[in-house]
């Protein structure tokens, strides 16, 4: 845990692309649940976050 | 001695040609070979990207080209992020997606399993399971709607002999909890081939000296399936779940010659209300944001998708 909070302090790709990836995977289950219109809402956003942010992530140092 | 054919295409080269290219750098005549590729990129994928996303903050629609066109911001997407029928559309895609991978990747493995063990005829048994994914999805819609048919259908009568079911008594694209399922069979058994061939690939490429070392540790055959085959066939297989996820998100045509989208909307996928939206209430700015929903979504899955595949493959 401790790795990855100094993996993310220090912008090193592997933990900013595992944020970017449970992102993206939220919105997607958010897109396509059938429990709440709400989370279908806010999903497109949260997926576009993710993805822009996985973007941009994939090029910081390892 | 006679000269070799790289030298004789040399010297037929024009003087004049010769000189300009020996003018350049080799960084130079690279980017005259690749231009043509990148323009053509540019041209046919990269600008109707970028001006599908422009056209989706805009009312525009394409049968009243001459109507001003207006800047409406994001409320295309407000409307489609908030509508309870398109909401119903992303269910069912999700749930064609997931039962149509989980199908095709469980029955395409062992099926691959199968062939992958040498008995005679797996060649010919090899070209009779591969023949569905060769037809076009139109003919296998078709085929499958004859297929269905609850008075002549031979689906339902195949059924009825296993339940004891009166074959008349259901119709598969008639009715609204069957419809999906319908559609679910007819795209397992067209593309479950292409699944096998990749796992076959998978299995192919395992040297059969790791068996060998295996069966001298004495590890039983359940052992070195899950420890051998499955670990080293891994990669393929989430290649080909890759590959069938984007088609299925994508899916129309199968779909609208079997069920057209009902009975209601059960079977009415994101694809297909994308396309009546676009061709057939001609709403081209709402539609193109439609499409902008899309195409982030499963652009950001094959992202960590591709991720986790390169992970798997340095293992």
């Amino acid at each position: 845990m401790t790795n990855f909070i100094n993996g993310l302090l220090r912008l090193r790709r592997g933990p900013w692309e595992m944020v970017a990836s449970v992102l993206i995977a939220l919105g997607v289950i958010m897109l396509m649940q059938p429990v709440a219109i709400g989370l279908y809402s806010y999903s497109f956003i949260v997926t576009l976050v993710g993805t822009v942010m996985f973007i941009i992530v994939s090029h910081f140092p390892e | 001695m006679t000269a070799s054919p790289i030298k004789m295409m040399a010297q037929k080269t024009p003087d004049g040609m010769a000189r300009t290219i020996k003018g350049l750098s080799d960084r130079a005549i690279a980017w005259i070979f690749v231009a043509p590729t990148i323009f053509l990129l540019l041209a046919v994928n990269i600008f109707p990207l970028i001006w599908t996303i422009r056209l989706s903050f805009t009312n525009f629609r394409v049968n009243r080209p001459n109507k001003d066109v207006e800047w409406v911001g994001l409320r295309n997407y407000e409307r489609i992020l908030n509508d309870p029928d398109i909401w119903n559309t992303m269910q069912a895609t999700a749930h064609f997606l997931l039962w149509t991978i989980v199908l095709q990747v469980l029955i395409g493995f062992t099926l691959a399993y199968l062939i992958n063990k040498k008995f005679k005829g797996n060649d010919l048994w090899t070209t009779i399971i591969v023949f569905p994914m060769m037809l076009s999805p139109a003919v296998v819609g078709n085929f499958w709607t004859f297929l269905y048919q609850p008075q002549i259908g031979l689906f339902n009568y195949v059924i009825a002999f296993f339940t004891g079911a009166d074959p008349a008594s259901f119709s598969m694209i008639g009715d609204v909890h069957l419809a999906p399922w319908a559609i679910i069979i007819a795209d397992t058994w067209m593309w479950t081939p292409f699944v096998m061939l990749i796992c076959l690939a998978g299995l192919r490429s395992i040297p059969d000296s790791i068996y060998e070392a295996a069966e001298c540790d004495r590890a039983s055959k359940w052992r070195q399936f899950w420890t051998i085959t499955v670990p080293m066939a891994l990669p393929f297989l989430m290649l080909a779940v890759l590959f069938r996820g984007i088609e299925n998100f994508k899916m129309f045509d199968l779909v609208v010659q079997l069920t057209g989208g009902g009975p209601g909307n059960t079977t009415t996928l994101t694809s297909i209300d994308l396309k009546r939206e676009a061709f057939e209430k001609w709403r081209t700015g709402y539609s193109s944001a439609y499409a902008v929903i899309l195409f982030v979504t499963v652009f950001g899955l094959a992202s960590i998708y591709v991720k986790a595949l390169n992970k798997v493959k340095e293992r």
